[in-house]
C-alpha cells in the first residue's frame, strides 16, 4: 500500500508547547499557588517525621508546668495536663491529613465512578443516582457527618466515612456534568464509530477529558474535609482522646481562652493554614486548568 | 452502477421533541431524514448533496447505525443491519467507516497521534504485538502523507489539514471497504482541499474503497462521484449518474444548485441562467404538505401543494421526487 502523498508534508515545529508544561508554568506564576504549595509540602513532610520533629511526647503528662506560655522549652507553651502543645500540633497534622485524604479518596472512589455512569447513559440510571445524592446534598455537610457518626458511632474511621459520604454528591455532579458535555463531542462518536465498547469510551476517551475538573474538586474538598474532621473533632465526633487533633485541642483549648490563649491559638492556626493552602492551590489549578472558570473566591464574592 | 454494496431504503430518522414540564410530554418529531433511498455500488462514490440542515450527516450516522434509524432499512453488503446485535454490529464496524467533517474536533485531545490511529487495531485486535502495532500506524501515516515520527505528537500541533490526515489514517486502519466522507474539506483552507481530495481519490484507486462523500454544493462532489443525490429537507429529491445529473438535472431544486456551480466555460456561463431560490429551507419540525418544496419551487403546479411527489425512476439510473416528471399528471404540467 504506497500512495504518494498528494501535498508536501508541512514541517512541524521541532520542540511543541507540551499542555502539561503549560499548566504547569501557569500554577508557578500564581504567588498563592506556590506558597500552598510549599506549605503542603513542608506540613506533608512534617506529618511522615511527626514522632522524629516532635520534641515531647503527646501525652508526657507534666502538672507542674501546666499551662505556661510559649518558651524556649514550649514554643507553643504547655496545655492543663502540662502537654507541649507543638508537639499535639505536629502529631495532630498527620490525623488531619490521613483524614482529609482517606475521606477525599473514598468520595473519589464512589463519586467519580456514579457521574461517569449518570453521565453517560443518562435516562433512568441517571435520575435514580443522581436524585441518591441530591438527597445526601441537600442536608448541610456537617450536619449529615453528625447523624451518620450518631448512628456508626463517634471515632476516626467512622469520621472518615462520614465525611467522604458527604462529599461524594459534590465528585458525583462534578463528574457527571463534565462527562455530559464530553460525551456529546465528536470524538467520542468516532470511537463509537471504531466499534469501540462503553467501558473504552468511559476510561480512555471520557475520564481523561474530565480529569481536569476533578482535580481541582479534589483539592478543594482535601480543605473542607480537613475542615470538617477539625468540626467534628471539636464536638467530639472524631478523634478520641488522649489522641490529639486540631479540633479536639481548639475546643479544650475553649476552656482556658483567658488564662491560655496558645492553647487554641496554635491548633486553630494549623487548620488555618493547612485549609488555606489546599485552597490556593485548588484556585491556582483551576486557573492553570481551565481559565474560563472562575475562583472559588470570586465566585463566592458574586453570589454574596 | 455495479452491484450495490449498499442499499438504503425508506430510512427515516425522527428526534422526538418533549415539552417542558414535571412529566416531559412528547410532542413533536424533528424529522431530519424522512423517507431517504439510494444505493451505492461497489467501489464506487455516491455524492450526497443538499443544504445546511437538510439531513446528511443525520443519514451518514444512521446509514452506519451510529444513531437509530427511526424506520425503514439499511443493508449492507447483503446484511440488515437491523437485524444485527450489538455485537456483530461492532464487528462489522471493521468494514465501514466515518471521516469527520471537523477535524479539530474528530481527534481525541489527550490521545497521542499514535493512539489514535492505532485505537482501531487495538478494538478490533488487529495487531498481537506493540511492535506490530508500531509499524502498522507507521504505515498508515505514511499511507495519508504523514511523517511516522508524528506518533507521539498530540493533535493540537498539528495544522487542520494534517489533522483531517490523521483521521483518514484512523478511517482506514481496519481497511474498511465503505467510508461515509462527511464534508471532510469543508472546514479546511482552500489551499489544502484540492490537497485531500486527490489523497480520498488515490486511496479510493489503490484500495477499492466505496464512499458517501457528503458536500453541501454540487461543485465540492463534482469531478468525484460516479452518481449524486440531491437532498432537501431529510428526502433524497433526485438521484442519477453524475453526467446526466449535470446535463439533464429533472427537478427544480437541482436545477438551482447546479445554476450556482460556476462554469470553466466563461461562454457557457454567460449564457447560463442563475435561479435564485426564494425564502428559507423550511423548518424540519413542521414540513409543508405536498412536496415539501413547493414553497420556493419556481415551477409548481396544481397538485404540488397537496400531493407528496414519490421517487420515481424516470430514465434508467436517473429517479426524481417531482410531479413534473410524473407521467400521469404530465399534460398538467404545461407551464
Ligand atoms: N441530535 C439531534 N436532536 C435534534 N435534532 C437534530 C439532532 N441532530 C440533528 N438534528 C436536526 O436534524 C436536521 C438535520 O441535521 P443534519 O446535521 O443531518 O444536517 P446536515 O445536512 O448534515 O447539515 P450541515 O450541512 O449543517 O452539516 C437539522 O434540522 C438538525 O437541527
Ligand atoms: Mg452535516
Amino acid at each position: 500500500m504506497t500512495v504518494a502523498p498528494s501535498t508536501p508534508m508541512e514541517r512541524l515545529p521541532e520542540k511543541p508547547v507540551s499542555r502539561s508544561r503549560e499548566i504547569w508554568q501557569t500554577l508557578i506564576a500564581n504567588r498563592l499557588a506556590v506558597a500552598g504549595l510549599v506549605v503542603l509540602a513542608l506540613l506533608v513532610l512534617m506529618a511522615v517525621l511527626a514522632e522524629v520533629i516532635a520534641p515531647f511526647g503527646i501525652n508526657d503528662i507534666d502538672i507542674p508546668n501546666r499551662l505556661t506560655g510559649p518558651s524556649m522549652s514550649h514554643w507553643f507553651g504547655t496545655d492543663d495536663l502540662g502537654r507541649d502543645v507543638l508537639s499535639r500540633v505536629i502529631i495532630a497534622s498527620r490525623v488531619s491529613l490521613q483524614v482529609g485524604f482517606i475521606a477525599v479518596g473514598f468520595a473519589l472512589a464512589f463519586g467519580v465512578p456514579i457521574g461517569l455512569v449518570a453521565g453517560y447513559y443518562r435516562g433512568k440510571t441517571d435520575s435514580i443516582l443522581m436524585r441518591l445524592m441530591d438527597i445526601l446534598f441537600s442536608f448541610p455537610a456537617i450536619l449529615l457527618a453528625i447523624a451518620i457518626l450518631a448512628v456508626l458511632g463517634p471515632g476516626i474511621r467512622n469520621a472518615m466515612v462520614a465525611i467522604g459520604l458527604v462529599y461524594t454528591p459534590i465528585f458525583a455532579r462534578i463528574t457527571r456534568g463534565s462527562v455530559i458535555v464530553v460525551s456529546e463531542e465528536v470524538y467520542i462518536r468516532a470511537a463509537r464509530s471504531l466499534g469501540a465498547r462503553d467501558g473504552r469510551i468511559i476510561f480512555r476517551h471520557i475520564l481523561p477529558n474530565v480529569l481536569a475538573p476533578i482535580i481541582v474538586q479534589t483539592t478543594l474538598s482535601l480543605a473542607f474535609a480537613i475542615l470538617s474532621e477539625a468540626a467534628l473533632s471539636f464536638l467530639g465526633l472524631g478523634v478520641q482522646p488522649p489522641n490529639p487533633a486540631w479540633g479536639r485541642m481548639l475546643a479544650e483549648g475553649r476552656n482556658f481562652f483567658q488564662q491560655a490563649p496558645w492553647m487554641g491559638i496554635f491548633p486553630g492556626v494549623a487548620i488555618l493554614v493547612t485549609v488555606m493552602s489546599f485552597n490556593f492551590v485548588g484556585d491556582g489549578l483551576r486557573d492553570a486548568l481551565d481559565p474560563k472558570q472562575k475562583s472559588v473566591i470570586e465566585s463566592r464574592g458574586q453570589s454574596v | 452502477m455495479s452491484e450495490p454494496l449498499l442499499e438504503v431504503s425508506d430510512l427515516q430518522v425522527y428526534f422526538p421533541v418533549y415539552g417542558k414540564g414535571l412529566v416531559p410530554r412528547h410532542i413533536n418529531d424533528v424529522k431530519a431524514v424522512d423517507g431517504v433511498t439510494f444505493q451505492v455500488g461497489r467501489g464506487e462514490t455516491l455524492g450526497l448533496v443538499g443544504e445546511s440542515g437538510c439531513g446528511k450527516t443525520t443519514t451518514g450516522l444512521a446509514v452506519l447505525r451510529l444513531i437509530e434509524p427511526t424506520g425503514g432499512s439499511v443493508v449492507f453488503d447483503g446484511v440488515d443491519l437491523s437485524t444485527l446485535d450489538k455485537r456483530d454490529l461492532r464487528l462489522l464496524r471493521k468494514r465501514m467507516a466515518l471521516i469527520f467533517q471537523d477535524p479539530y474536533a474528530s481527534l481525541d485531545p489527550r490521545m497521542s497521534i499514535g493512539a489514535i490511529v492505532g485505537e482501531p487495531l487495538e478494538i478490533h485486535r488487529l495487531t498481537q504485538t506493540r511492535a506490530d502495532r508500531d509499524d502498522r500506524v507507521g504505515e498508515l501515516l505514511e499511507l495519508v502523507g504523514l511523517s511516522p515520527d508524528y506518533r507521539n505528537r498530540y493533535p493540537h500541533e498539528f495544522s487542520g489539514g494534517q489533522r483531517q490526515r490523521v483521521g483518514i489514517a484512523r478511517a482506514l486502519a481496519t481497511e474498511p471497504d465503505f467510508i461515509v466522507c462527511d464534508e471532510p474539506i469543508a472546514a479546511l483552507d482552500v489551499s489544502i482541499q484540492a490537497g485531500i481530495m486527490n489523497l480520498l481519490e488515490d486511496l479510493q484507486d489503490e484500495l477499492g474503497l466505496t464512499y458517501i462523500f457528503i458536500a453541501h454544493d454540487l461543485s465540492a462532489v463534482q469531478h468525484f462521484s460516479d452518481r449524486i443525490a440531491v437532498m432537501y429537507l431529510g428526502r433524497v429529491v433526485e438521484v442519477a449518474d453524475r453526467v446526466a445529473l449535470y446535463e439533464t438535472p429533472q427537478h427544480p431544486y437541482t436545477a438551482a444548485l447546479l445554476s450556482a456551480v460556476p462554469v470553466p466555460n466563461p461562454a457557457v456561463q454567460r449564457t447560463r441562467q442563475r435561479i435564485i431560490l426564494e425564502g428559507d429551507v423550511p423548518s424540519p419540525l413542521n414540513p409543508p404538505s405536498g412536496c415539501s418544496f413547493h414553497q420556493r419551487c419556481p415551477k409548481a403546479f396544481e397538485p404540488c401543494p397537496h400531493v407528496d411527489p414519490a421517487l420515481r425512476t424516470t430514465k434508467r439510473d436517473h429517479d426524481v421526487a417531482c410531479h413534473l416528471h410524473d407521467p400521469a399528471l404530465s399534460g398538467a404540467a404545461g407551464a
